[in-house]
């Protein structure tokens, strides 16, 4: 019998009867391939309905904000690389723009185009592994592959303008470290003609896709008071119908003279999110464009030269001051005066910000990274919970979680 | 700018003239200092009153000062995205002081508040659920205190005889290098090889 009261051999059940109905815990992840790194999922469920979802979260905690203490500004900015290593300028930019603040230093034109530039590279950087990889967790394997392609292309623009494909160590107080050739300025225009046709191709195979709007429309709904509540920003909060984005709202750099849009959502779920990723990487290819039409006409330094900067390689070897200025600068650092300052970006996953207190001595007292996946995740008690165990996977992606910025 | 922020502090101030013990502005950004009791419903009225409306909570974190009484600033940050400004709170506590949790007027202190109990200390009382959040578990001690070494106490490694991760106190091959680059000539602390020569004499 299928109720268990009788066995095909004849043996009785010892429970037979009743049934003993109990909900369900299991651990999702540490090693998930849809935990997107290493999160730790405590889930009860009933059933297939997720009751509590209880994060465990610091696996991959390394304490960057206590070994930031002991380092000097400039030693520290690497460590900003590490934290959301999907998009890594952008989260430079934070701690750029704080120190900057604080020492009330002005950037250049050209480097403020340059960092406009590669924010919005990293925005679709961060955007396509996104998109894709959440595809992929909902089953598509195609996409990744696609994005992963481009994602390359754009590495390489991060390695020819820093050296380096991920950790840039670009972005620096008071500029960025080196000019940009301008046969890379031109690639990276020939790359944004042809990105377009690839970003169709990734939106031709999902948008309309059955499997990938079954699983994604109605999903991991979020509401106005939602976004509120749990501090959510970037795009969870514009899914939610509220428009709000900080390059526009509080404009830092030269982003006020930029035209672009910004995608709001209607309905708060994942496949909204999808559609604002997939818009957000066009809106910032626009951006780019208009970057680079005005990157040809500031021609001139990337760095404001002086405490903050080295001085030019020319001068080192004429100049006696220029040769202590420069050794001084790489031992000991640059002194930041006293205060407390805090510095937000939009960055590609919300609002991340540098909370940092100088006493005037070459390295911070306290630096508090603010990273908007923490708020995201924390916020997944409250979405997941009524979803089935399946959606949890699709809601994880659709947040955009990265471990790296939330465990710092 | 800063004009906006006088008047939202004088505002702030006016409203609530039991919470507020100071505000100031510095680099475009309002500070107020509040006094730890009243941190809950003066949370409440920022997000209520209509010109404030600090409806996100941003951040919460805290900074140590071993050398004075009240040994911890708990810093608060809120933005308001209807009217576009941000606020900071500074609540100054004592080691033993529990700062009220502000989790009923915003949820998403819930983690904040977990992490900062678990890097400084600091017990928020009527908080739901005051676990440790980033350390490991069975962590011991609160690392972003100013006198918790960087290198820690305890080092973990596979033990191939018992099969399993072993923890260990920390053994350093070499010395952890604090490199300190500060010119002697401003504010350096220690003696300069060969300067304790010319005391003796």
């Amino acid at each position: 019998m299928m109720d268990g009261s009788k066995f095909d051999d004849g043996s009785v059940d010892a429970l037979s009867g009743e049934q003993q109905i109990r909900n369900f815990n299991i651990n999702f992840g540490p090693q998930h391939p849809a935990a997107h790194g290493v999160l730790r999922l405590v889930l009860e469920l009933d059933g297939e309905i997720v009751e509590r979802c209880d994060p465990h979260v610091g696996l991959l905690h390394r304490g960057t904000e206590k070994l930031m203490e002991s380092r000097t500004y400039l030693q520290n900015l690497p460590y900003l690389d590490r934290l959301d290593y999907v998009a890594p300028m952008n989260q430079e930019h934070a701690w750029c723009l704080a120190i900057e603040k604080l020492t009330g230093t002005e950037v250049p034109r050209r480097a403020q185009l340059i960092r406009v530039l590669f924010c919005e590279i990293g925005r679709i950087l961060n955007h396509l592994m996104n998109v894709t990889t959440q595809a992929m967790d909902v089953g598509a394997l195609t996409p990744p592959l696609w994005g992963f392609e481009e994602r390359e292309k754009l590495m390489v623009f991060y390695e020819r303008a820093c050296g380096a494909r991920l950790h840039a160590n670009y972005f620096r107080p008071g500029g960025v470290h080196q000019d940009l050739p301008d046969q890379l300025v031109d690639d990276i225009e020939e790359w944004a003609i042809e990105f377009p046709q690839a970003l169709s191709d990734i939106d031709e195979l999902l948008t309309e896709n059955r499997v990938f709007k079954q699983r994604n429309v109605d999903i991991g709904v979020v509401t106005e008071e939602d976004v509120l509540q749990w501090g959510m920003s970037g795009v969870m909060a514009r899914s939610a119908g509220m428009a709000w984005d900080l390059r526009r709202a509080q404009p830092y750099e030269c982003y006020d003279e930029f035209e672009f849009q910004i995608p709001v959502g209607k309905n708060g779920d994942c496949y909204d999110r999808y559609l604002m990723r997939m818009e957000e990487m066009r809106q910032s290819l626009s951006i780019m464009r208009q970057a680079i039409v005005k990157l040809r006409e500031a021609t001139g330094d990337v760095l404001s030269r002086g405490k903050l900067t080295p001085p030019k390689r020319g001068d080192m070897k004429t100049s006696m001051e220029s040769l202590i200025h420069h050794f001084k600068l790489y031992t000991e650092g640059f002194h930041v005066p006293a205060g407390e300052v805090y510095a937000a970006v939009e960055a590609p996953k919300g609002e991340f910000g540098v909370y940092m207190v100088a006493d005037g001595t070459n390295k911070p007292y306290r630096a508090k990274l603010r990273a908007p996946g923490y708020l995201h995740l924390q916020a997944m008690d409250h979405i997941t919970t009524g979803h089935q165990l399946a959606d949890v996977a699709a809601i994880i992606g659709t947040m955009d979680i990265v471990f790296g910025e939330i465990d710092r | 700018m800063s004009e906006a922020l006088n008047e939202l502090g004088a505002h702030i101030e006016l409203k609530r003239p039991d919470c507020v013990i100071g505000w100031s502005i510095a680099f475009d950004e309002l500070t107020i200092d509040v006094a730890p009791a009243n941190i809950a419903p003066f949370v409440e009225f920022l997000r209520n009153d209509p010109t404030c409306r600090f409806s996100t909570l941003v951040d919460i974190t805290a900074v140590d000062y071993p050398e004075r009484s009240k040994r911890f600033d708990v810093v608060y940050h809120f933005l308001s995205m209807y009217q576009n400004h941000r606020v900071r709170l500074r609540v100054s506590v004592r080691e033993d002081e529990m700062v009220p949790s502000i989790v009923p007027v915003h949820p998403s202190a819930n983690w904040f508040e977990r992490e900062v109990f678990d890097m400084f200390g600091i017990i928020f009382s009527d908080h739901p659920d005051l676990r440790r959040l980033l350390s490991d578990y069975g962590f011991r001690g609160h690392p972003l205190r100013k006198d918790f070494p960087t290198t820690g106490y305890t080092e973990v490694r596979y033990d191939e005889v018992q099969k399993r991760v072993v923890y260990e106190p920390v053994q350093l091959t070499q010395d952890y290098r604090q490199f300190d680059f500060m010119s002697p000539w401003e504010g350096a602390e220690y003696i300069l090889p060969g300067d304790e020569k010319g005391d003796a004499k």
